[in-house]
């Protein structure tokens, strides 16, 4: 079957990107521990298995694991302080984890700095990025209909009463983050080997908000929602390209409009309803959300997107497509002003100072 | 050798001293009830015995064991288990995965053998669904398993979570007002299944308001008033305590005042 390279490109991003929103999905979907560094994992994984094969010729699968290793391990050490915070305090310390990653890739020598990363050879293709997105999926359903995953449901229900049953709370959130943490971590190795070009920007707050939204416009907490989001939410910036000259200009514009509408109408996601019985109550009444949209940081990260996609619609034209998509969310001078430095113009700044 | 025993604890919150030097202990088979009016320091007791508190001063020991350097996840896993005041049930889980959350003390499944789907995990699995339908069946909730648990009338709330708790195995179980907001034929119904547990060799400790209903159901009973032991005894011997009288009713010179 002939795919142009268009579409081909297109489907190797929505794969990487359901494995990014499916393995966010078990720690803030499944356990309702908001989490808003998931990017930085991403990138520990993509600059750790680029660095291995293009400087020290490592082979690909070994960089892949390793970079899953690595973002592991990065898991375990952001998560074992921060994950006994709650709430708002969890999202900022997440929030604050993944700027120090990019400001630390930024500053590196061994990752090329500002320049980004280059020379990495194409490893990735479809038949295995869709593969690993795959066995994600298959992991993920194994993991949350085991005893592990009703103890990260029972933790989101009502971590009280989940300490009195006995759970030790803090010990399965940070697994949860450690196992979300790796797939991230291959992800990122997929998109180095994928692009054969990083730069932190990729990797920035903008990005972990991005994956959040595939996250919430899919469905919280189901295994579907998250594949549909990453899906959607990847075609739909190509599809508002087609449907006419003023919308293709615009369509950053759009597509943060549509996320808008999208939350209003639909809060508890695309599969919400459509899923039969228990699992589609657990997604609309899933509290975490309530909160997240009723809290300050709430408004603030919708403030934020909106802004991150209103500028993408600006800067962007000229690069390629799926550049745009993955990393371009983030790109575009001004969006620094949300206070994180988001984007490639912040983080020049940074790294000429 | 008591199950529970408390051994001069005092719990302080900057100068308030919510509980005051009480020794308390509970023996195996028992069902202690422990009344007294608002705000005499039940529910701070409780917290100190599940470990959400840490005392100020004092001991409590558990099987003989101190209970200070233990995390309250660990509390349970030594054999106390205790339902909530205002009710807690995981209201988005199935009735039967709530129970199930109960025995997660009691089993051992691991990440991996759960992706691999190995033997062992899909045994335990099984085990550990039939164990708590039978649990299910102990306290009389006649619903479907599969019920999201929000959908539970109050009274079955209840039964829910006693169930839940009886599934973590525990050697005692604490009560917190099992009947607040009951009406009569629940109550009823709530008192013969707390006999039914005793019966089935748990100690039970029962914080209660309604004193009809602890005077109906406990062996034993401790009145708490503002943090002090001020009785215990049998149900007759404490109804006529005049401490008692006065704590709960007040006596002519608090009227007068």
């Amino acid at each position: 079957m002939m795919i142009s390279p268009y579409y081909y490109q297109l489907l190797v991003i929505a794969s990487i990107n359901a494995i990014m929103a499916l393995s966010l999905n078990l720690v803030t979907g499944c356990a309702g521990q908001l989490s808003l560094g998931h990017a930085a994992f991403m990138g520990i994984g993509a600059y750790t298995a680029g660095i291995l094969t293009s400087v020290y010729d490592v082979p690909f699968a070994v960089s892949l694991i390793a970079g899953g290793a690595v973002a592991a391990l990065a898991g375990l050490i952001v998560g074992l302080p921060t994950l006994r915070l709650k709430g708002d305090y969890l999202a900022i310390a997440t929030l604050g984890f993944g700027e120090i990653i990019r400001v630390a890739i930024l500053n590196m020598g061994i990752t090329g700095g500002p320049f980004g990363l280059r020379g990495i050879s194409k490893h990735t293709n479809l038949a295995l990025a869709a593969t690993a997105a795959v066995l994600v999926y298959w992991t993920m359903t194994r993991l949350m209909n085991s005893r592990f995953g009703r103890a990260l449901t029972a933790i989101r229900e009502d971590e009280v009463a989940a300490v009195a049953m006995g759970i030790d709370v803090t010990r399965c959130k940070v697994l949860a983050f450690v196992i979300s943490a790796a797939w991230a971590g291959v992800a990122g190795g997929l998109f180095a080997h994928w692009f054969r070009y990083l730069h932190p920007s990729s990797f920035a707050f903008a990005a972990s908000v991005e994956i959040l939204s595939m996250v919430v416009l899919g469905g919280m907490g189901s295994l579907e929602g998250p594949v549909i989001g990453a899906v959607v939410l990847t075609y739909a910036p190509e599809l508002l390209r087609g449907v006419s000259d003023f919308v293709s200009r615009h369509r950053m514009l759009f597509y943060g409009a549509l996320l808008v509408i999208m939350m209003l109408v639909r809060p508890q996601g695309l599969v919400g309803a459509g899923v039969k019985g228990l699992r589609a109550a657990r997604l609309s009444k899933f509290q975490g959300f309530g909160r997240l949209q009723s809290s300050k940081l709430g408004q603030w990260i919708a403030a934020a997107m909106e802004k991150v996609h209103w500028k993408g619609s600006t800067g962007s034209d000229d690069s390629c497509v799926v550049n745009e998509h993955v990393s371009g969310l983030a790109i575009g001078p001004g969006t620094g002003s949300t206070g994180t430095g988001v984007g490639r113009g912040g983080g020049e700044e940074n790294a000429g100072s | 050798m008591p199950v529970l025993e408390l051994r001069e604890v005092s719990k302080s919150f900057g100068g308030i001293t919510a509980v005051r030097e009480v020794s308390l202990s509970v023996n195996p088979g028992d069902i202690l009830g422990l009344i007294g009016p608002n705000g005499a320091g039940k529910t701070t007791l409780f917290n100190l015995v599940t470990g959400i508190y840490s005392p100020s001063s004092g001991e409590i020991l558990l099987d003989g064991r101190n209970l200070a350097a233990l995390q309250p996840h660990q509390i349970t896993n030594s054999g106390l288990a205790r339902t909530f005041q205002n009710i807690r049930i995981f209201g988005q889980m199935s009735v039967l995965e709530n129970v199930m959350i109960g025995r997660h003390c009691r089993t051992r499944s691991g990440i991996l053998g759960a992706i691999l789907g190995m033997p062992g995990v899909k045994k335990e699995e099984k085990e550990t669904r039939e164990r708590c339908l039978e649990l299910l069946d102990f306290v009389g909730l006649d619903v479907d398993p599969d019920e999201k648990a929000s959908n539970l009338s109050y009274g079955q709330q209840r039964q829910l979570e006693i169930a839940r708790a009886l599934a973590t195995d525990p050697e005692l179980l604490l009560l917190d007002e099992p009947a607040a907001g009951m009406n009569l034929q629940e109550t009823k119904e709530i008192t013969s299944l707390i006999k039914r547990i005793r019966d089935a060799g748990k100690t039970i400790l029962l914080i209660e308001h309604d004193m009809r209903m602890v005077m109906g159901t406990a062996d034993r009973v401790a009145v708490l008033d503002h943090g002090t032991k001020i009785a215990e005894g049998s149900p007759k011997e404490v109804q006529r305590d005049p401490a008692v009288i006065k704590a709960y009713l007040g006596d002519e010179a608090n009227v007068v005042a």
